[in-house]
């Protein structure tokens, strides 16, 4: 790695874990209003899910950019995704169950947002731990199908989101638009190859 | 009727001294080490929700919550739909002048300007517990007139089975309209009895002060024993119905608000359990302080359980 790749990585290491050093900050010095766990909560489950479409939007920036160098930061944003999920995770359940631990199963169990955004969290679990060169090597193909789970996971934090609002649901809406966007740049090409390889067994079977 | 704006700031009671105020009606509840070291009870760390009250329910021993938390955390979606919204946009407010109508079942109806209204009346102080839908919880002193004594007034017939309140609902001042959270204008109701009960208070000020635009300025309802949606804020309309009116939340998602919307830890939200609260209160960082357990009727059963005896508070919810 060159000197050049390494500046731009430790300044993605900083600006990734910015967020959480600004929260960290405000939390300490009780400036996250009124009711500071919440705030937390709501801050942590934003940054992970603003990460987790950032590393989906990667790929998307390949395809667009007919360049590379985005997929060298996939697994950076994808780990960090995981790292705010997870904080996230820990702030609800050492902040705000806190001492009301015996809620947490029935939360998870009955309450669908908490059921789905614990989902994602868990499916999140085998995607970080694989994510080195180590287990890429070890799992083969089989890895580039086990992190496909991240479609997945787009999916269920999305529905979290938008499952938690009362009302106003423009910003849960916002995130699955983006979602369905880089989904469908995914998709673009692969559609374009269908058609072309259909329209060319078209055109064998016209009689000559 | 109170005039604020004649009241010199030095009458106007301080929020420490709202604070000692606890200790010098003397629930003695409060440790009497901190009463002996003079000690505001605000430093004292959030104790479990006591539920203890006077036997009238109109004073809490509580930790109050803070002035500048009650109208910094407000949902208030006429002015956003975010909680630092109201206090963001509500100065857009016009309070006065302001005429509340009242209509339906009764002997006297009609457009009667607020200080009109309020005249009649002689404002008192409650400390109410206030618990939100959501979870988190406050306590609040607030200033108001009981509404049994206004109800009385305009003489409600025996047709008058409810009361149905209605919220301004002006886009020229409310920023927060432009998107439809909620069909406006906001609505809610009571049975005659809860309206009543000597709880429920009209309210116009808080902390010795005006009522803050976010907080529903110039006239609210606070219903100390149920969610917090149910107090409506800003009110323009008192009608007295032979039927249940409709109220915004039921309107909205019937199956998650009820028309009674009792505080219940027995009977869940769908999305979220309602077996606990965060109390926002004291001066000191909430975000280690533990949840506390939510009381039925938000720890005012012994004023209010009896209006519902018979009833199935698990269908009734």
């Amino acid at each position: 790695m060159d000197w050049r790749w390494f500046c731009l990585k430790t300044l993605a290491h900083a600006l990734a874990l910015l967020p959480a050093a600004l929260l960290m900050h405000r939390a300490l010095s009780d400036a996250l209003g009124a009711d500071p766990v919440a705030a937390l909560t709501h801050q942590t489950g934003e940054w992970a899910l603003r990460l987790l479409l950032l590393s989906l939007a990667m790929t998307p920036l390949r395809l667009i950019l007919k360049q590379s160098w985005p997929i060298r930061f996939r697994r950076l944003i994808g780990l960090y995704a995981f790292f705010y999920a997870s904080l996230h995770f820990a702030v609800y359940l050492f902040l705000d169950l806190g001492s009301y631990w015996s809620q947490i199963g029935a939360d998870i169990l009955k309450r669908p947002f908490i059921t789905v955004g614990f989902t994602a969290w868990l499916l999140l679990l085998p995607l970080a731990v694989t994510s080195n060169r180590w287990m890429m090597r070890k799992l083969k193909e089989s890895w580039q199908s086990l992190h496909r789970l991240v479609y997945a996971i787009g999916i269920l934090a999305v529905v979290h989101y938008y499952w938690l609002v009362k009302s106003d649901v423009r910003e849960p809406l916002l995130y699955a638009g983006i979602l369905a966007l880089l989904f469908a740049i995914r998709l673009k090409p692969r559609l374009h190859s269908l058609l072309a390889s259909r329209k060319a067994a078209d055109h064998g079977q016209k009689p000559a | 009727m109170i005039d604020y704006s004649r009241i010199p700031a030095s009458e106007i009671t301080p929020e420490a001294v709202y604070r000692r105020r606890r200790e010098l009606i003397g629930l003695g509840l409060a440790s009497p080490l901190l009463a002996v070291s003079g000690c505001t009870e605000a430093k004292a760390p959030i104790a479990a929700n006591s539920g203890r009250s006077g036997p009238d329910g109109f004073t809490a021993s509580d930790t109050l919550t803070r002035f500048e938390d009650i109208t910094a955390y407000n949902n208030f979606y006429e002015f956003g739909t975010d909680k630092s919204d109201p206090a963001r946009n509500a100065h857009s407010l016009r309070t006065k002048p302001w005429t509340v109508v009242i209509g339906g079942e009764a002997e006297i109806t009609g457009s009667v300007p607020l200080e009109a209204l309020l005249k009649p009346h002689t404002v008192q102080d409650r400390i109410y517990r206030l618990r939100c839908v959501e979870g988190w919880s406050m306590v609040i002193p607030w200033q108001g007139i009981p509404l049994a004594d206004l109800i009385k007034r305009f003489k409600p017939t025996s047709k008058a089975k409810y009361v149905a309140f209605t919220s301004l609902a002006d886009r020229s001042q409310m920023p927060g309209m432009a998107y439809n959270s909620i069909p406006w204008p906001y609505r809610e109701g009571l049975r005659m009895d809860e309206a009543m009960n000597p709880l429920t208070l009209l309210a116009t000020g808080l902390y010795g002060k005006p009522m803050p635009n976010q907080n529903g300025a110039p006239v609210r309802l606070v219903v100390p024993w149920k969610y917090g949606f149910k107090s409506i804020k800003s009110i323009v309309r008192i009608d007295f119905t032979e039927q249940m009116p409709k109220t915004s939340w039921n309107m909205l998602q019937p199956e998650e608000y009820g028309f009674y919307s009792n505080v219940n830890p027995a009977v869940d939200h769908p999305r979220w359990s309602q077996a606990s609260e965060r109390r926002i209160a004291g001066s000191d960082n909430k975000l280690f302080a533990n949840r506390i357990a939510t009381l039925p009727f938000n720890g005012y059963a012994a004023q209010v359980a009896s209006l519902y005896r018979g009833m199935d508070l698990r269908k009734w919810f």
